[in-house]
C-alpha cells in the first residue's frame, strides 16, 4: 500500500543534492549518525581543552594559571561537556549508524524526530558554553549542581536551560531507538538474535526516558528555588539540600551506565570478531545487562553515604551496590572465555577492546571499594572518586567509544584508517591514560580532595606525574583525529564489504561505505550470517 | 509481532527539525537572560522568549501540517502506525518520570525533611540548636518550614473545588472513551458531541483551577512562597494544569480534524495518542487529588 507513495525515488537512489539539505534536514540514520560523531569529536576535544586547563593549574602545589573560581569552572564544564556532549552523543551517533545496519531495517522509525534530537545538541552546548563568558562566569559548583552552592551563580538559568534541551533530545533520541529496535527488524532478527550492541542500546534508551525527566524536575526544582521563590533545599521553609542529592542521583546512577552499557555491547560486538569466535555466553550477556540496569535504579544513594543518611539507608544502598559486581563480573568473564582459545589477532579496535576489559575492570573494582560504607568515608570527595570515575568513563567508555570507531570507520567510509598510526594512538593512550590517573589513586588515598586548584606539597610529585601523564594523554587523541581524518579523506585503501575476515552480522553484508539507503526491502535474515544467532548453547 | 510488511516509510527531507530546535534554543535562551535581568532592564529577554515561543506554535503547525498530509495521502503504513504509538506509549512514560520526580519530593519532604526539622531521628541536634520551636507538622501550622517562610496561610479544602474538579476530569475520561467507540463505529456526529463534551470539560476544569489559584493567593495566602507546602502545592497542580492545557488544545484540534473527516475507524492515530494523553493526566490528578488535597 504504501509502494506507490514513497517518496521520491529520485532521492531514493542517488546521494542527495545540496550541502544544507543533506546534513541539516536530514531524515537520513547515517548521515545523522555522521553528524552527532562530529559534534562529539569536537566536544572530546572541547572538554579535553578544559581538563588541560585542570591539569595545567595542577602540575604544582600553588596557584599558577588560573584563578580559583575559573578552576571550578573548568571541573564543573569538563564534566558537563564530556558527559552530555561527548560520551553520550557519541553512543547515540553510533546507535543512529549501526543499529538500523544491525538488524535490517531501513532506517530509523522516527526520522525527523531523529534530526531534531541532533539539532538541539549544538544549541543546547551554545547556551551552556556562553557562561563561560557571562559576567559572573559559568557554573562553578561541580557538574551535579549541588545547592545551595549551584543556586549562588547567575548562570543557573542557562545551565539549567541547557540541560533541558540536552534532556528532551536524549529522550527523543532514546525514544526513537526503542521504536527501531522493537518495530523495525528484519524478518527472523529475533529478539535474542540480535547483535548484543543492540540489546544493550535497547537497555539504555529505556534507562534514559526513565531518568532524563527525573534530572529535568531536579533542575527545575533548583530553577524555581533560585528565581522563583520556592523552598524545595531551603531548611527554613521545610526543604531540605539533601533532597536534590536523592533526586539528581536518582537520575545520576543510572546516568553512569547510560554511559556504559552501550559501551559493553560494542566490546561485545569486537572481541568475538577478533577471537574469531561466537560471544560467550549471549543470553548471560543480555540478562547481565539487564540486571546492571535493574540495580542502577536501586543504588543511588551510595554517592551521598558521607552526607549523613540514616543508617538502615547506608547499608541498605551499600549491600544494593555490591551485588552490581555480580551481573558485571558475568560480562567480564564472558568477554574472556570469548578470547579463551580463540585465534585471536590484534588490529586496533581488539587493542582497545582488551585494554577496556583489564582498565575497566580495575574501576569496577575500585568502585566496589567504594560502595563499602566505612571505606568511602575515607575515599568520599576525594582523588580516588576522580581515578575511580576516569577508569570507568575514559578507559571504559571512551576507550570503548575508538575501539567502534576503529571498527567501523572502514564500514562507513569505504576505506581503511592506518593500522600503524592507529596502533600508535592505542599504545600512547593506554600508557599516558595510566599514567594519568593511576597516581590519583593514591593521592586520593591520602587524602587529596577533589575540585581544588591548589594542595598541600606532599601531593606534588604525584600530581606532576599525573599532569604530564594528561598532557601526553591529550596529545595522543590529536593522532586520533589525524587517523579519522586521513581516513575519511585521504586513505586510497579500499575496504572490503567484510571488513574483518570473522566478522558476523548483517552490517557486513552491506557494501562499503554503506550505501545512502540500506535494506530497503528487509533482507530475509538466516541465523549463520548472525554473531549471536546459535543462542541455545 | 508480524514481521511481514511493505517497505518502510522514509519521509522526505523536512525543515521543521532545524526550525524546531532553534525556536526552542530561543525560547529558552530569552527565558534565562530574562531571569537575570536587573530591574528596569530593557525587555530583550522578554522579546526573544516572545519571538522563540511564538516559533514554536508555528513550528507545531506547520510540523503537523505536513505530517497530517502525509498521513492523509496514505503514505503510512501500519508499521509506520506502530512507530508513531510507541513512540507516543514512551513519551508519556517519559511525562510519568516528570512527575515522578516531583511526587517524590512531596514524599521525601512530609516522611523525611519536615520530621527531621522537628527533631526526629538524627534531625535531633539540628532541632536543638537552629529550630527549636518547631515541631513538624504538614499542612497550615508547619508545612512552610520551622521559619514559616511566606508567612501563615491555609490549605484548600479538599471537598470544594478540588472534588468538583476531580469528578469534571473523571467525566471527561469516560466522554473521551464514548468518542473512541464512536469512531471505531464510524458515528461521527457523536465524536464531535463526545469529543466536543470532553474539550469544554477540559476548559471548565482549567477556569475552576485557576479560580482555585486565585482564592489560594487572595484569601489564604497560600502562594509559591508558602515554604515546601507552597512549592510542592503549586509545582505539582501547575505543571498538572500546564498538561491539561495541552492535551484541551490537543483535543479542540482533534476535534476539528474529526470535523474534516481526517479519520476512519481503522486509521486514527492521532485520536488515540491525544486520548492516551488525556488519560494519562487524569491518573495525575488522581494521584495529586488523593497525595497533595486530601492526605
Amino acid at each position: 500500500m504504501a509502494h506507490e507513495a514513497t517518496h521520491d525515488h529520485h532521492d531514493h537512489h542517488h546521494a542527495p543534492q545540496g550541502f544544507f539539505q543533506r546534513w541539516v534536514m536530514s531524515t537520513n540514520h547515517k548521515d545523522i549518525g555522521t553528524l552527532y560523531l562530529i559534534f562529539s569529536l569536537t566536544m572530546f576535544f572541547v572538554g579535553g581543552s578544559f581538563a588541560m586547563v585542570i591539569r595545567a593549574e595542577l602540575f604544582k602545589p600553588g596557584l599558577q594559571l588560573v584563578q580559583p573560581a575559573f578552576f571550578n569552572e573548568m571541573t564543573t564544564m569538563h564534566a558537563l561537556v564530556m558527559i552530555f556532549g561527548a560520551i553520550m552523543p557519541a553512543f547515540v551517533g553510533l546507535g543512529n549508524w549501526m543499529i538500523p545496519l544491525m538488524i535490517g531495517a531501513p532506517d530509523m522509525a522516527l526520522p525527523r524526530m531523529n534530526n531534531l534530537s541532533f539539532w538541539i545538541l549544538p544549541f543546547a552546548f551554545t547556551l551552556l558554553l556562553s557562561t563561560l563568558f557571562l559576567p559572573g562566569g559559568g557554573p562553578a559548583g561541580g557538574w551535579t549542581m549541588y545547592p545551595p552552592l549551584s543556586l549562588q551563580s547567575d548562570s543557573l538559568a542557562y545551565v539549567v536551560f541547557a540541560i533541558h534541551l540536552m534532556g528532551i533530545s536524549s529522550i527523543m533520541g532514546a525514544i526513537n531507538i526503542i521504536a527501531t529496535i522493537l518495530n523495525m527488524r528484519a524478518p527472523g532478527m529475533d529478539l535474542l538474535k540480535m547483535p548484543v550492541f543492540v540489546w544493550s542500546w535497547l537497555i539504555t534508551a529505556f534507562l534514559l526516558i526513565a531518568v532524563m525527566p527525573v534530572l529535568a524536575g531536579a533542575v527545575t526544582m533548583l530553577l524555581t528555588d533560585k528565581y522563583f521563590g520556592t523552598s524545595f533545599f531551603n531548611p527554613h521553609g521545610g526543604g531540605d539540600p539533601v533532597l536534590y542529592q536523592h533526586v539528581f542521583w536518582f537520575f545520576g546512577h543510572p546516568e553512569v551506565y547510560i554511559m556504559i552499557l552501550p559501551a559493553f555491547g560494542i566490546i561485545s560486538e569486537i572481541v568475538p570478531t577478533f577471537a574469531r569466535k561466537p560471544i560467550f555466553g549471549y543470553k548471560a550477556m543480555v540478562y547481565a545487562i539487564a540486571s546492571i540496569a535493574f540495580l542502577s535504579f536501586i543504588v543511588w544513594a551510595h554517592h551521598m553515604f558521607a552526607v549523613g543518611l540514616p543508617l538502615g539507608a547506608d547499608i541498605f544502598f551499600m549491600y544494593a551496590t555490591m551485588l552490581i559486581a555480580v551481573p558485571t563480573g558475568v560480562k567480564v568473564f564472558n568477554w574472556v572465555a570469548t578470547m579463551w582459545g580463540g585465534s585471536m589477532t590484534f588490529e586496533t579496535p581488539m587493542l582497545f577492546a582488551i585494554a577496556f576489559i583489564i582498565l575497566f575492570t580495575i574501576g569496577g573494582f575500585s568502585g566496589l571499594m567504594l560502595a563499602l560504607v566505612p571505606a568511602d568515608f575515607q575515599y568520599h570527595d576525594t582523588y580516588f572518586v576522580v581515578a575511580h570515575f576516569h577508569y570507568v568513563l575514559v578507559t571504559g567508555a571512551a576507550f570503548a567509544i575508538m575501539a567502534a570507531t576503529y571498527y567501523w570507520l572502514p564500514k562507513w567510509t569505504g576505506h581503511m584508517y592506518s593500522e600503524f598510526w592507529g596502533k600508535v594512538h592505542f599504545w600512547c593512550s593506554v600508557v599516558f591514560v595510566n599514567v594519568l590517573f593511576f597516581p590519583q589513586h593514591f593521592l586520593g588515598l591520602a587524602g587529596m580532595p577533589r575540585r581544588i586548584p591548589d594542595y598541600n606539597v606532599a601531593f606534588a610529585n604525584f600530581n606532576m606525574i599525573s599532569s604530564i601523564g594528561g598532557f601526553l594523554f591529550g596529545a595522543s587523541q590529536l593522532i586520533f583525529l589525524g587517523v579519522i581524518v586521513h581516513c575519511v579523506f585521504f586513505s586510497k585503501k579500499k575496504a572490503a564489504d567484510r571488513v574483518w575476515e570473522s566478522a558476523k552480522g548483517l552490517e557486513w553484508t552491506v557494501p562499503s561505505p554503506a550505501p545512502h539507503h540500506t535494506f530497503e526491502v528487509p533482507p530475509v535474515v538466516h541465523d549463520e550470517e548472525l554473531a549471536h544467532g546459535h543462542v541455545n548453547d | 509481532m508480524s514481521q511481514q510488511h511493505d517497505t518502510y516509510y522514509v519521509p522526505s527531507k523536512s525543515q521543521w527539525p532545524i526550525v524546531a530546535a532553534v525556536v526552542m534554543f530561543l525560547t529558552v535562551f530569552g527565558a534565562a537572560h530574562w531571569l537575570n535581568a536587573e530591574p528596569g532592564e530593557s525587555g530583550f529577554g522578554k522579546t526573544v522568549i516572545t519571538v522563540g515561543a511564538i516559533g514554536i506554535i508555528g513550528m507545531f503547525f506547520g510540523w503537523f501540517h505536513s505530517v497530517i498530509k502525509e498521513s492523509l495521502a496514505g503514505m503510512y503504513n501500519p508499521q509506520v502506525d506502530t512507530s508513531f504509538r510507541m513512540g507516543m506509549m514512551w513519551f508519556i512514560f517519559s511525562e510519568v518520570m516528570f512527575f515522578g520526580a516531583f511526587f517524590g519530593a512531596l514524599f521525601y519532604i512530609r516522611n523525611f525533611s519536615i520530621p527531621w526539622l522537628g527533631g526526629a531521628g538524627h534531625g535531633v541536634l539540628t532541632h536543638r540548636f537552629l529550630y527549636d520551636n518547631y515541631s513538624a507538622s504538614w499542612g497550615a501550622e508547619g508545612g512552610n518550614g520551622p521559619m514559616h517562610v511566606g508567612g501563615a496561610f491555609s490549605t484548600v479544602v479538599p471537598w470544594g473545588l478540588p472534588l468538583l474538579n476531580t469528578l469534571i476530569l473523571l467525566t471527561s475520561s469516560v466522554t473521551v472513551t464514548i468518542a473512541h467507540h464512536a469512531l471505531r463505529a464510524g458515528h461521527r456526529g457523536k465524536i464531535l458531541v463526545f469529543l466536543g463534551l470532553t474539550v469544554l470539560l477540559g476548559a471548565t476544569f482549567l477556569y475552576c483551577q485557576a479560580h482555585e489559584y486565585m482564592e489560594a493567593y487572595k484569601e489564604l495566602n497560600l502562594t509559591l512562597h508558602s515554604g515546601v507546602y507552597g512549592s510542592t502545592f503549586f509545582m505539582l497542580t501547575g505543571f498538572h494544569g500546564l498538561h491539561v492545557t495541552l492535551g484541551t488544545i490537543m483535543l479542540a484540534v482533534i476535534w476539528f480534524r474529526v470535523l474534516k473527516g481526517h479519520f476512519n475507524k481503522d486509521h486514527h492515530f492521532g485520536f488515540e495518542a491525544v486520548a492516551w494523553y488525556w488519560h494519562f493526566v487524569d491518573v495525575v490528578w488522581l494521584c495529586l487529588f488523593l497525595f497533595v488535597y486530601i492526605l
